[in-house]
């Protein structure tokens, strides 16, 4: 997909784009013809096909019109349509006061939505949250300290199921053990940072990845204690300052005088995610301008130069695996106390790599970028329910799209937390980070 | 000791589908640089096209099975490669010279492309294929225990050492092996002195999917049954066997697969099979910590 525009006489232009889409044309005709056009389908006595021919030539319909359509219009030519949008783009300037006018705007509209929304809303706004707060979690390793973590779902299993193990052999209630859930996965950030101290860029992700599944597997395997595939259930629900959400005397309706509704509990869970999600992001904020904060981002940047300056290196990666780490674990408690039921399904890599993609997608170390891209990610997920099947292959699909379009995520300039004399946005083209 | 023995055959056919994926993997991230977090589900995609071009062939009335098998593996290949270029081509290419985390993020959509893409089109059940190469030689019989040598695994395990040979040869003698090499060590020199640096990494992507697709027929031929997730942890497997034997060498790629192999199956065997993936995983970890360039592979050198 070369993006240059050629200067090609106007004949020739149309004939280059006709010969780009017949080729593309029979790419996707290899690739869809036997996948698309022949299904297997299991018969009595075996395996047997089924023929689609019609679908195959509908793909490869839309691919050669697409194509064709695409560089007569955008790539091959002097004047592409996309060009009407330039005007659209932000300048540099404009999106430092993005952030500080739409970060206080959607504070408001997230504190009011309960009051002019349907329990649907709600619902689904309990989720976004969720992974703003993991991502704002994962933002830490990932986008403050550059540690490219593909584990992170680990933290949220840890936190999910130190609270649920603790509320099943114990009988805590939820307020006890957040902070417990969140010390636990700390902990183990910890313990799995320490392995990992040399490994830098992909060795690093891979590892990560591999832990994730470590223990993912053990949860799964260790039946006796965990519960295994069965997972465990019934764990409890939060109360409010010691008032059950129940019907009848000594509830949180009761107590108040209202009619019981089970409304009361989804709204009150919203509330609880909303300020732990508002108290993660005003952490992050605050350790950024302090010296661990700063000594993040100089890791980032560039290891070696942060070395010799005299910054400990282990000590700022081990702080930014265990902050990142606990507030996957806060997650974590929070998602076993609302759904109520947690198993290792709820655990898998493809949950990290959705976290990581909200992280990345947003632009790394954009605070607002990441609830930018966790509404746009898990909402459009949700849209797209009712096509549960074509669900993740648009999810893929977007992601990759998104990626291609802005390499640097969607806020991709970057607001340094420290300044000589003025602040200013350094723009994407200047940041030349490639350590990873 | 019987029991031993079988389980080293068993290894070593498991170690040679882990190798011939570990290559794609080892040659893509010595030439670009990046894990191609989508090889392994062009593996599961080979494996599929074997089992529909299986299956049509058959439809066909060609009888002769190892026609067939012939006809599956080349027409796996060759449009494994199609997948394989499409990919380098839509999701890699725009991001050559970006920051470093941006081809991860599109490798790991495009795994998820590709999964869900054969789920929908092929169905979310497994596909049980019956055994199509029966029988075997018995190696040693004692106490009741046979130790078996299939034919099946003498296929896969001589497929893969001829397919060793020719790829060594492809690299080491001919001019795509000495541009492969040489984009490998310096990409913008080798741009500076004619070589298409483009085209190169396209024929690398392409050769990993052959051989990738190659190990789908094998894996589908051995264990006969496939779905659309086996790309995943086959994937981190591989990747695991390439870091072991060194990133960037064949040799070490097809050494680490077989390590892999055996370390699985007698931990299966000797262990328990629940933690088998465990013990792959931990392998990886303690490699990548202890031994980062691997057992052939060169080490790295810290630029400022």
């Amino acid at each position: 997909m070369i993006v240059t525009a050629t200067a090609l006489p106007a004949g020739g232009r149309v004939a280059a784009s006709f010969k780009d889409a017949v080729i593309a044309a029979v790419v996707a005709l290899a690739i869809a013809g036997p996948m698309m056009g022949l299904q297997t389908v299991t018969d009595i006595g075996g395996l047997s096909i089924v023929q689609r021919w019609p679908l195959v030539f509908a793909a490869v319909a839309v691919v050669f019109v697409g194509r064709l359509l695409l560089n007569i219009f955008v790539w091959k030519t002097s004047t592409p349509v996309t060009g009407l949008f330039k005007g659209l783009k932000l300048a540099p300037s404009k999106s430092l006061n993005l952030g500080r006018y739409l970060g206080p705007a959607l504070i408001v509209i997230a504190v009011l939505l309960p009051t002019f929304s349907g329990r649907y809303v709600v619902d689904l706004g309990t989720l976004v949250l969720t992974y703003i707060m993991l991502g704002w979690g994962l933002s830490i390793v990932v986008g403050l300290a550059g540690l490219l973590d593909l584990g992170y779902v680990a933290f949220y299993a840890v936190g999910a199921y130190s609270y649920a193990l603790f509320a099943h052999y114990f009988g805590f209630s939820f307020w006890i053990c957040l902070p417990l859930a969140g010390i636990l996965a700390a902990f183990w950030g910890i313990v799995l940072g320490f392995p990992v101290l040399r490994l830098r860029g992909d060795y690093l992700a891979i590892v990560t990845l591999a832990f994730g599944e470590i223990i993912r597997v053990v949860l799964l395997n260790w039946a006796d204690f965990t519960g295994g595939p069965n997972g465990i259930s019934g764990i409890p629900r939060p109360s409010f300052f010691g008032l059950e959400f129940k019907r009848g005397a000594g509830g949180f309706a009761d107590f108040f005088g209202l009619d019981f509704s089970s409304d009361h509990r989804v709204i009150f869970l919203y509330y609880v995610i909303l300020a732990m999600a508002l108290l993660t992001c005003a952490i992050i904020m605050r350790l950024r301008r302090l010296p661990v904060g700063r000594a993040w981002e100089a890791l980032r940047e560039d290891e070696i130069a942060c070395r010799s300056l005299g910054i400990n290196t282990v000590s700022t990666k081990l702080t930014a695996f265990a902050l990142g780490a606990m507030f996957g674990g806060f997650a974590g408690a929070f998602f076993a106390t609302r759904q109520g039921f947690i198993s290792p399904e709820s655990f898998v890599f493809m949950e990290s790599a959705i976290i990581l993609a909200i992280v990345v997608l947003g632009g790394l170390g954009s605070q607002i970028g990441v609830v930018i891209a966790a509404t746009v990610m898990i909402g459009g997920f949700e849209v797209f329910r009712e096509m549960a099947e074509y669900r993740m292959l648009v999810f893929g699909l977007a992601m990759v799209l998104i990626m291609i379009w802005r390499p640097r995520g969607l806020i991709s300039t970057r607001t340094p937390s420290i300044f000589l004399k003025a602040r200013k946005t350094i723009g994407a083209e200047n940041i030349s980070q490639g350590h990873g | 000791m019987e029991y031993f023995l079988q389980q080293l055959i068993n290894g070593i056919t498991l170690g040679s589908i882990y190798g011939l994926i570990a290559i794609g993997y080892t040659m893509v991230y010595g030439i670009v640089g990046m894990i191609n977090f989508a090889h392994g589900d062009i593996f599961m995609v080979g494996s599929f096209l074997a089992l529909i071009v299986f299956l049509s062939v058959l439809a066909l009335g060609v009888s002769s099975i190892p026609l067939i098998l012939v006809i599956v593996l080349i027409a796996a290949m060759v449009l494994a490669s199609v997948y394989g270029w499409a990919i380098e081509r839509i999701a890699y290419r725009p991001l050559r010279g970006s920051f470093r985390l941006a081809p991860l993020i599109t490798a790991i959509g495009m795994s998820i492309v590709l999964q869900n893409f054969v789920q929908l089109v092929q169905g979310a059940r497994v596909k049980p294929l019956p055994p199509q190469i029966t029988g075997g030689f018995k190696l040693m019989e004692h106490d009741g225990f046979t130790v078996n040598l299939s034919y099946v695994q003498i296929i896969i395990v001589l497929t893969t050492v001829v397919l060793m040979i020719i790829f060594s040869l492809l690299i080491a003698k001919t001019p795509l092996g000495r541009a492969q090499r040489s984009c490998e060590q310096d990409a913008k020199m080798a741009a500076l002195l004619g070589i298409n640096v483009d085209r190169t990494i396209s024929t690398t992507f392409v050769i990993g999917a052959a051989l990738a697709a190659v190990a789908g027929v094998m894996y589908l031929l051995y264990y006969g049954v496939i779905d659309f997730y086996i790309g995943f942890v086959a994937g981190v497997k591989a990747f695991t066997a390439a870091v072991l034997g060194g990133i960037g060498s064949l040799p070490g790629a097809m050494l680490g697969g077989l390590l892999i192999g055996l370390i699985e199956t007698f931990w299966s065997a000797y262990f328990s099979i629940e933690y088998k993936d465990v013990a792959a995983f931990s392998i990886l970890a303690i490699v990548l910590i202890f031994l980062p360039s691997g057992l052939l592979g060169r080490p790295e050198v810290e630029k400022v």
